[in-house]
């Protein structure tokens, strides 16, 4: 779990080209929207492009994707558990 | 204000890997590739803005040649706010189309990019601008086969004299490749070049 974890942080830094972010100011409990990392709404939908691409993980409802990408560590569990690749 | 008494007050330019304010230079990496000059010129400029590093190059370039010629201004409460947006190019924002497209060719590999598709319109940048800038004022991108300082003019004038901005920001972004140029002009009443069409093709083509 932790070595997706650490993916996770990896892809979301490299992906949604958070320049000024290292891998371990993101501890795995920081709220990645709002006051956290402060993604935004266009941040999200990359964020279900990459589940879909990366994990097989289609999300129908962009809403369960609030809960979902509350933080690496609800990310991660929600990965571990739903993954077909 | 009187279209034949605007001045041209500030010119930024920004190619061939060189930042420069009014023929100062302000910023020089030769030997670099676009992304990694305008990220250092965006660090050299102290712009402090995360969310640039989300945008597409048109939009970088825009944004940071734009920040150089307004930042002084728009960190003054005091001054006016009032300031159009009027820029042209003729590439439109060809480079991100041509990503996205990449990303949808191939139906069986099918995920194109939400964040590189926003920036499938070249007038994204004025948007971009605006936030920042906290501009609400009028705003057109227009696509040309070259620079038109003819129609710059006109139209700048026009949007002072019938009022619909005090100061206009005009000019030329264009990124296509590594082939990238950045002209941008701000029309004023106070300056010391005069706003007219000759002055403004001498000012862009003396490179």
């Amino acid at each position: 779990m932790s070595d997706l974890k650490q993916e996770l942080k990896e892809k979301i830094i490299t992906q949604l080209n958070l320049e000024d972010i290292a891998i371990e100011e993101i501890a795995d409990n920081d709220p990645l929207f709002g006051d956290g990392l402060g993604l935004d709404s266009i941040d999200a939908l990359e964020l279900i492009v990459m589940l879909d691409k990366d994990y097989g993980i289609k999300l129908t409802d962009p809403k369960e994707g609030k809960k979902i990408f509350e933080s690496i560590e609800i990310m991660a569990n929600y990965i571990a558990a739903h993954r077909t690749k | 204000m009187k279209a034949q008494n605007l001045k041209i007050k500030d010119y930024c330019r920004i190619s061939n890997n060189k930042v420069l304010l009014n023929d100062k230079l302000l910023f020089e990496d030769p030997t670099s590739d676009f992304t990694t000059f305008i990220k250092l010129a965006y660090k050299k400029m102290d712009t402090n803005y995360p969310k640039f590093f989300k945008m597409d190059d048109l939009s970088k370039l825009g944004f940071l040649a734009t920040d150089i010629l307004l930042k002084p201004m728009t960190q003054d409460p005091e001054m006016p706010k009032n300031i159009a947006l009027v820029f042209s190019n003729s590439a439109s924002s060809l480079q991100t189309d041509r990503k996205h497209q990449k990303s949808i060719t191939d139906k069986e590999n099918y995920f194109p990019s939400p964040a590189i598709f926003v920036y499938t319109l070249p007038n994204i940048c004025l948007g971009e601008i605006s936030i920042k800038h906290r501009l609400h004022s009028e705003n057109s991108f227009f696509i040309f086969n070259h620079f038109n300082a003819d129609y710059l003019h006109a139209y700048a004038s026009s949007l002072i004299k019938t009022e619909k901005a005090d100061e206009v920001l005009c000019g030329w972004i264009n990124c296509d490749a590594e082939d990238y140029e950045a002209f941008l002009y701000l029309v004023s009443a106070e300056g010391s070049i005069a706003h007219k069409k000759e002055e403004i093709i001498k000012l862009y083509t003396t490179k």
